[in-house]
């Protein structure tokens, strides 16, 4: 059996996984960003291998991505995330013509041709404003976990607005909604909301068909699901591997390569399609 | 009058070349004080230059001196002197460039910039006027506006010789009547209508070759990159114009081209993609930002703003009838001033044309973050651009010369995932061998 690994090294955190030659998910890892990418890099893709039961010699390819994707010294293929994400969303949700990624730093939007191809894509600029960040500086403010921002926002019964678009004013607007005395869940949802509007905005310049996958960690947080669910009128495909997409896009690219003689594959074709 | 010809000359390297020229015309300025010599401050746009080579003003562009700050990696400390003086970040960069050149006595890194005894200016773009009440406060320098009508209306365009286009035409050679009496009451010179004939000849020669050395970069391998040696020939254009070395200049310019063309030579070794490039440069980053795109063999066939800066004077109808000079020069002033000022109602008709003519695989977007009125209008092209023609265009954002706005990391991989979805598409769709000299204008006797 062959195996493939893709690394996945972000703003925030590296995610790596491994596939077998049939395409199954066999090993995943996720740690947290280091100074080094380079150490992080093989760290986590040390974990994964770990997670896999297997050793680096059984990997017959590996690709990286991301923004340290030239950090990965392993790799033997750098592709950006963007084409990665696509690869990745239309291989968990075949039918995918939309991808919505928000990461640590980057909020993209990708418009994905029936047979997984790129056609548009839009990012946020150089600016963190919503993008994962945002929600950091927000669990900073509140003293809460990433974790629990989701749920906690959902309680809320009279989300403020919260009009800075500046991550960093973000935080001291948040601490004056809370000295006002206005509830933690309330000022969460407007933080909640305000990336919504933002990733929303993105989405419709590359226009929004169905289906929509949304990846990237902040897939995992449970109100912004239902936000851009309310906000684009239509279902999100989430997967529990959605964090791990385009480290898994990467690692599909890797597999392609070596399953068509070596040669690169300049079309992602629907997995399943 | 008719072009010389001479044997070829394959070793006349534009680039060298143009910053030989470049530097002898910041000599001249420098020195041009100690020779008793009359200075006018002048935009790209909308100057009326040939007007005042009549005159023998030594032209200052501020725009190339802001823009030559960022080439030389110094416009940050320029930009940084006028924020301390108290300008907004968000203002035009050229602008802040510009006033940190006068806080700092008007030292440039390509020498003594002298004042000006007169400063043009036109509505060409929304800022000049504004730039030249910052002259008259700071430096007291006299200035003359130029009214320049442009788009009156949607879908509305002003073709040549309509009536409303006439009509254009006598309001700004009647401005340009004025222009010349404060010109003779600055110099104590009288105006010689022949003169601006002449002057005239020589651009009608310069934009002949002009316009044939853009389309030489209709070919395949593309013999030179629109946004790097692009920029130094337009460059050339709007310095040199009117002037026999701006003639010689690119005549030899062309020639040169002519025989890389013949021989195959392309800017990138390997073509893979042509690309267009909209908007105005980043000449803080631009040498960068080609490296990202050759990298992945793309080369820049041509740039809409080798259109706006030369003053649209390669829409083929720009020529100077040298029988009657002033009533010309205006009818080709409120030509070109309506292109560039109706520019974003029909930018989308242009850069099809373009894209056709220049056999593009993609469009590169560049919106300027210190001017959002040079980038309006971007998306709607863009949307047009994907929806009509299923050309893949990529939007990319930075500043004309403030290293500030330039995020490497960002816009590269941003550009790592636009070629790869060019990739994805097959490839370029270059058509190789099309001949070139079929469409060059003819520019010997």
């Amino acid at each position: 059996m062959k195996y493939f690994g893709g690394v996945d090294v972000g703003s925030t955190q590296t995610k790596a996984v491994i596939l077998n030659e049939e395409g199954q998910l066999v090993g995943r890892a996720l740690l947290d960003m280091e100074t080094s990418m380079v150490t992080i890099a093989q760290d986590a893709f040390d974990k994964c291998l770990e997670d896999a039961g297997l050793t680096a010699d059984q990997i017959t390819r590996i690709g990286s991505t991301g923004y340290g994707r030239y950090n990965v010294t392993f790799g033997h293929q750098q592709v950006t995330e963007i084409s990665c994400h696509a690869r990745g969303a239309v291989y968990l949700f075949p039918k995918t013509r939309t991808v919505i990624d928000i990461g640590g730093q980057d909020t993209k939007a990708i418009a994905v041709k029936p047979d997984g191809q790129v056609a548009d894509f839009t990012m946020n600029d150089k600016c963190a404003a919503g993008t994962g960040r945002f929600l950091g500086a927000a669990s900073y403010a509140l003293e809460l976990s990433l974790g629990e921002l989701g749920a906690l926002a959902l309680k809320s019964q009279n989300p403020v607005r919260i009009t800075t678009t500046c991550t960093v004013f973000a935080e001291s607007e948040i601490i004056s909604h809370l000295a006002k005395g206005i509830l933690p869940e309330d000022v969460l949802m407007g933080v909640h909301q305000a990336i919504t509007s933002r990733c929303v905005s993105l989405a419709r310049r590359v226009g929004i068909n169905p289906e929509v996958t949304f990846t990237g960690g902040v897939s995992r947080n449970i109100a912004m699901v239902k936000l851009i669910e309310q906000e684009i009128g239509m279902p999100l495909n989430v997967s529990p591997d959605a964090h791990f997409c385009g480290a898994l896009g990467a690692a599909l690219m890797a597999r392609d390569y070596v399953l068509n003689g070596g040669q690169a594959v300049e079309t992602a074709a629907a997995e399943a399609a | 009058m008719t072009t010389q010809t001479t044997a070829p000359t394959e070793e006349f390297n534009g680039h060298l070349e143009g910053q030989k020229l470049f530097k002898k015309w910041y000599s001249d300025l420098e020195t041009g004080r100690e020779r008793g010599e009359k200075v006018a401050n002048v935009f790209v746009m909308g100057n009326a230059i040939e007007i005042l080579r009549c005159f023998d003003f030594n032209l200052v562009f501020p725009e190339i001196n802001a823009l030559q700050t960022g080439v030389r990696k110094v416009s940050e400390d320029y930009l940084r002197d006028s924020e301390d003086y108290g300008y907004s970040p968000d203002v035009c960069s050229y602008v802040k460039a510009d006033v940190g050149l006068i806080l700092r006595e008007q030292k440039h890194p390509a020498g003594l910039i002298p004042k000006a005894d007169i400063a043009i200016m036109s509505n060409m773009c929304a800022t000049f006027i504004k730039w030249g009440e910052i002259w008259e406060r700071m430096l007291n320098t006299p200035t003359f506006s130029l009214d320049l009508p442009g788009q009156r209306a949607g879908n509305w365009k002003v073709r040549p010789g309509d009536a409303q286009h006439i009509a254009d035409a006598q309001w700004i050679e009647s401005q340009f009547r004025d222009l010349i009496d404060r010109c003779e009451k600055i110099t104590g010179k009288r105006f010689d209508i022949d003169r601006l004939a002449e002057v005239e000849d020589r651009v009608n020669r310069m934009v002949k070759h002009w316009n044939n050395v853009m389309a030489l970069n209709r070919v395949s391998p593309a013999p030179y990159n629109a946004m790097l040696d692009g920029l130094t020939y337009i460059g050339i254009m709007n310095v040199y114009r009117g002037t026999e070395e701006g003639v010689e200049y690119m005549r030899r310019l062309e020639e040169s081209l002519r025989a890389k063309v013949a021989r195959g030579e392309g800017r990138v070794p390997n073509e893979r993609f042509r690309l267009l490039f909209s908007g105005t440069p980043c000449y803080v980053s631009m040498r960068r930002l080609v490296e990202l795109f050759e990298t992945w063999g793309g080369v820049f066939a041509y740039s809409d703003y080798l259109t706006f800066a030369a003053g649209g004077m390669d829409a083929g109808e720009m020529e100077y009838d040298t029988s009657r000079p002033l009533e010309s020069l205006a009818e080709v002033t409120a030509l070109a001033a309506h292109r560039g000022l109706s520019n974003q109602f029909f930018a989308h008709e242009r850069l099809a044309q373009q894209i056709r003519d220049y056999d593009v695989d993609g469009i590169v977007f560049h919106g300027i973050k210190s001017c959002r009125f040079v980038s309006s209008g971007m998306a709607d092209t863009r949307n047009f651009l994907t929806n009509e023609m299923s050309v893949p265009s990529l939007y990319i954002e930075s500043d004309l010369i403030d290293p500030r706005y330039w995020s490497d990391a960002q816009i590269k991989n941003r550009v790592d995932a636009f070629f790869e979805s060019l990739k994805q598409r097959g490839g370029s769709a270059i058509t190789a061998g099309k001949e070139a000299a079929t469409t060059t204008q003819e520019t010997q006797a």
